[in-house]
């Protein structure tokens, strides 16, 4: 069974915002809705300045808080590692909303259950990349199989140092970010 | 080939090892439908959002009523615009399919009614076409056939050039030209004999060890190869050097940000020069072999050393050195891109002659990470038998008097002989594809012009400001919805790609080339209308070019094969189209002409107290003003702000994203603006993205959002040279709105 990770190298991030628009296109997020989004930070001050840019979308943690929390089963996790929600069974109480430390999830306003990126596992089962990796114009996501020790993603944590978002709360992520700044070469 | 879907996912999962994950890559788009079976469809076509011409593989699903319905836009892996790639904009192609402000039906402005009054008749085509044929006729009768004047942006301008060339007019004239990239086009081809470019740059920036931007704002100017390659690039760790006054995505990714006083480019670029020159940094065997006038260069830009350099743009003397020591340890691997917008400030053909130049003396021309050499390809000529067009009684007016104006036109000029009526009269205008009163400087000529004329026809999709002061509105198709092309695609080898549409026209809306044919027909000139239709022109068009026309429909792009010839080798040597057919350091052509033949820097007008230099570009998600209304596109990027520096915010008391207005030299005063409190720009300019503060309400989603820089670009400064209109020119207050 593959264990599924997104690997996003920063420094290649030009913050087109090609993921996000494909994300929408691909699963039909509802206006003002994302399941990923770039955030761009920039520091210092004229003329020193540093920018970190950054993809941002639900980490499928290997300790996943919004699983732990939902009171139906609805978000849980599968097999391949990623995390997903059984739409039939949410009631939309939002638990999971404000157990998840990434703000990653969102209301259906249509249909009330709660939704977020699903790795487009539906893309999967087709053999498929995710639409924002497919698309990303900088080639800054990347994703693949980390149980395969010679898919890309393995190959590209093992040569950089990498890191999550939020570590310090357990929830193991499998989003990785690696060059968090262009070389100053 | 037949492939169920078990062998689709098959063939997925063995092109990616052991496991599945990989795009589907290299399937065409019958081999895609079948594998995925069902009631899905693909279709390969190029995009229309920017002037990119990215493949674009469509996919169409029918709906519950059974309508074909475009659920997703996809980059096509074949097509080198693309790589399977696309941007916001070419995804949000869905948006503007699906506007619900698109214009649906033939309209005729109501007697009595004044332009821009919006009052309307819907009609038929039948009789909307009669009336402008009729109209037309009426104009070119009474005035001649050169009172009819064409301005156009994009694939629908063709169809219409034919139409003015076989009623005898040659007065058409595009953006593209002297608002954009028509002027570094000409400083090059009178450095190489050729652009720099056509479907694109022809920089190599994924093999580039130094890459230089001068306001190219790679990442927000969002060309989608092009950034492809810059991505790679700063992910391989090419060293950027980024100059802007702004600290632009582009600067972010860079090893070196030059934050230079705007409009002392030249300056710098002169000083490395002479720096590179004086350091014998230059490849001396590529400057012997290929180029004229190396002595004169070195005499001309001795006079600008980096201490004076360093005053005059206000960079650092240590950074100035730092950079012409880099291009110089790193070429021929190296290069100053072209850029693409480059009407600044009115010396904008000089500017581009001093990039041109350095690049010569690096020895970047047909060098690995430098500007690769044009592809080799002859495609027969082809224009479907149509008869020669007459030749115009009255020479065409579209280079005004700049000697090196090209034939795409100057449309400023257009606007004021529309006006002036001097040397003759111009009296009426098709305008397709362009909103005018936002690609045009001082719009209020332009509106001015519009009065003045007997007759204006617009060909658009949506109703922007300037398809409203029209007295015909022909609603076009979009892109998704037509046939266009063939399109001859120039990138490091020849390709061709075609447009075919993914749905049917929707509403009362038709193609530019059936519009185009119906009009020669109705005006007498049917033997240059189009045979049959575009589709079967296409493949007469592919039988001369001796293309399989079914495999470019089912994959979309074919490639002409051995047409790639990059870098120069012993048996690849470039061909410069110069009178001395060398590199021209020194222009023969511009001496003659009375024009520096070397590139002197000049000094622009700096800022007068308390005001700033406005300056503009664009965002990642926005092509110029033709896709603020696209739902998908509005909703990531609503309206433009404008960036003011920190300190400057605090002197006047602005606080970020509040609402502010911008007043220019001459007392215009912008819609209502959020001004962005940044680190990011030098105190002596403030920024906005173009395209925003539309006056038309029938663009439901972008009416009011936002401040136009158009409206406060009153003045511009006319290159001698091309007729470019610099634009950075204008200076503006700001105050709490």
């Amino acid at each position: 069974m593959p264990r599924y990770v997104m690997v996003i190298d920063q420094s290649r991030c030009i913050g087109c915002m090609s993921c996000v628009v494909a994300c929408k296109r691909e699963n039909d997020v509802p206006e003002e809705h994302y399941r990923t989004r770039v955030v761009e930070m920039v520091r210092g001050e004229f003329p020193r300045l540093r920018t970190e840019m950054r993809s941002e979308l639900c980490n499928h943690c290997d300790n996943p808080p919004c699983v732990h929390i939902c009171p139906t089963g609805a978000s849980h996790q599968e097999a391949d590692g990623t995390v997903q929600i059984d739409r039939k069974k949410c009631v939309g109480c939002k638990a999971c909303i404000t157990a998840c430390p990434y703000d990653v999830r969102y209301i259906n306003p249509e249909h009330g259950y709660a939704d977020k990126c699903s790795f487009c596992q539906h893309r999967l089962e087709e053999g498929k990349e995710p639409a924002c990796v497919a698309t990303c114009v900088g080639g800054s996501r990347m994703f693949g199989d980390l149980d395969d020790p010679n898919s890309h993603v393995s190959q590209l944590l093992r040569d950089h140092s990498s890191r999550t978002l939020k570590p310090e709360v357990g929830t193991k992520p499998h989003v990785y970010y690696i060059n968090q700044f262009p070389r100053k070469s | 080939m037949a492939f169920s879907r078990r062998n689709f996912l098959k063939l997925a999962a063995m092109s990616a090892g052991s496991t599945l994950i990989a795009d589907t890559p290299f399937l065409s788009t019958r081999a895609r439908a079948e594998a995925e079976g069902g009631d899905v469809r693909y279709v390969a076509t190029s995009c229309e959002m920017c002037f990119w011409k990215c493949g674009v593989i469509a996919k169409v699903k029918k709906n519950r009523k059974g309508e074909d319905v475009v659920v997703k836009l996809e980059g096509n892996p074949f097509h080198p615009q693309s790589n399977g790639k696309l941007c916001a904009r070419g995804q949000a192609g869905i948006g503007q399919l699906y506007d619900e402000n698109r214009l649906k039906k033939p309209m005729i402005r109501q007697k009595g009614s004044k332009r821009g009054e919006g009052k309307y008749d819907e009609v038929s085509w039948d009789e909307a076409l009669s009336y402008t044929a009729e109209q037309l006729n009426k104009v070119a009768d009474k005035y001649g056939a050169q009172a009819l004047a064409m301005l156009s942006h994009g694939s629908p301008g063709d169809y219409f050039t034919n139409l003015l060339m076989a009623r005898g007019s040659a007065n058409i004239a595009f953006p593209s030209f002297a608002q954009c990239k028509g002027i570094r086009d000409v400083a090059w081809e009178l450095t190489y004999g050729h652009k720099p470019g056509s479907s694109c740059e022809r920089v190599d920036l994924q093999n580039s060890k130094v890459i230089v931007l001068f306001g190219t704002h790679l990442g927000e100017n969002m060309h989608n190869s092009q950034n492809q390659e810059f991505a790679e690039a700063v992910g391989r760790g090419a060293k950027i050097i980024c100059v802007d006054p702004r600290y632009s995505t582009a600067a972010s990714k860079a090893s070196l940000w030059l934050p230079i006083k705007p409009g002392t480019d030249t300056a710098l670029l002169l000083t490395w020069i002479n720096l590179i020159i004086s350091n014998g940094w230059h490849d001396k065997d590529y400057v012997a072999q290929y180029t004229v006038g190396f002595e004169e260069l070195k005499e001309a830009v001795k006079e600008y050393t980096a201490e004076w350099c360093a005053k005059e743009t206000e960079l650092h003397e240590a950074d100035i050195i730092d950079a012409a020591r880099d291009l110089g340890r790193y070429a021929p691997n190296v290069m100053i891109h072209p850029g693409r917008h480059v009407a600044w400030y009115g010396d904008d053909a000089q500017r581009s002659r001093a990039m041109a130049i350095i690049n010569a003396i690096l020895g970047s021309w047909g060098r690995e990470g430098g500007i690769w050499l044009p592809p080799k390809s002859k495609l027969a000529w082809f224009n479907d038998g149509i008869p020669e067009y007459p030749i115009p009684d009255e020479d065409p007016i579209i280079k005004g008097n700049y000697p090196f104006a090209g034939g795409e036109g100057l449309t400023q000029v257009v606007r004021e002989v529309s006006i002036t009526g001097k040397p003759y009269p111009i009296k009426a205008w098709f305008v397709c594809g362009t909103n005018l009163l936002k690609s045009l400087p001082a719009p209020e000529e332009t509106k001015r012009a519009i009065n003045s004329l007997d007759f204006m026809v617009a060909v658009d999709i949506l109703p922007t400001d300037t398809v409203m002061m029209a007295d015909v509105i022909l609603p076009e198709c979009t892109y998704l919805e037509r046939h266009d092309g063939l399109f001859k695609i120039e990138t490091r080898e020849t390709g061709v790609a075609l447009r075919q549409p993914a749905i049917e026209p929707m509403y009362d809306t038709k193609p530019a080339w059936w519009i185009g044919s119906e009009l020669c027909k109705k005006m007498g000139l049917a033997e240059y209308a189009v045979k049959d239709s575009w589709e079967e022109r296409m493949k007469r068009q592919a039988k001369a070019w001796k293309i399989d026309y079914d495999k470019l429909a089912d994959e979309g792009y074919v490639t002409i094969p051995g047409s790639a010839a990059p870098y120069i080798t012993s048996e690849n040597q470039p061909v410069f189209k110069t009178p001395s057919k060398k590199i021209e350091l020194f222009s023969s052509e511009l001496d003659e002409k009375h024009f520096d033949p070397i590139p002197k820097y000049e000094k622009v007008d700096p800022p007068p107290e308390g005001m700033y230099r406005l300056v503009y570009g664009r965002s990642p998600v926005h092509t110029f003003s033709r896709t603020v209304n696209d739902q998908w596109l509005w909703e990531l990027y609503k309206e433009n702000q404008v960036w003011l520096n920190t300190k400057e915010a605090a002197r006047l008391g602005l606080k970020d994203q509040q609402y502010v207005v911008l007043e220019n030299q001459d007392k215009v005063v912008s819609n209502k603006i959020r001004v962005k409190v940044t680190e990011r720009i030098r105190r002596d300019c403030v920024y906005m993205v173009h395209g925003f503060g539309q006056n038309s309400k029938l663009l439901t989603r972008a009416y009011n959002k936002g401040a136009d820089d158009q409206q406060l670009i009153t003045r511009y400064k006319v290159d001698p040279i091309t007729g470019g209109t610099g634009m950075r020119v204008n200076f503006v207050t700001i105050k709490e709105a």
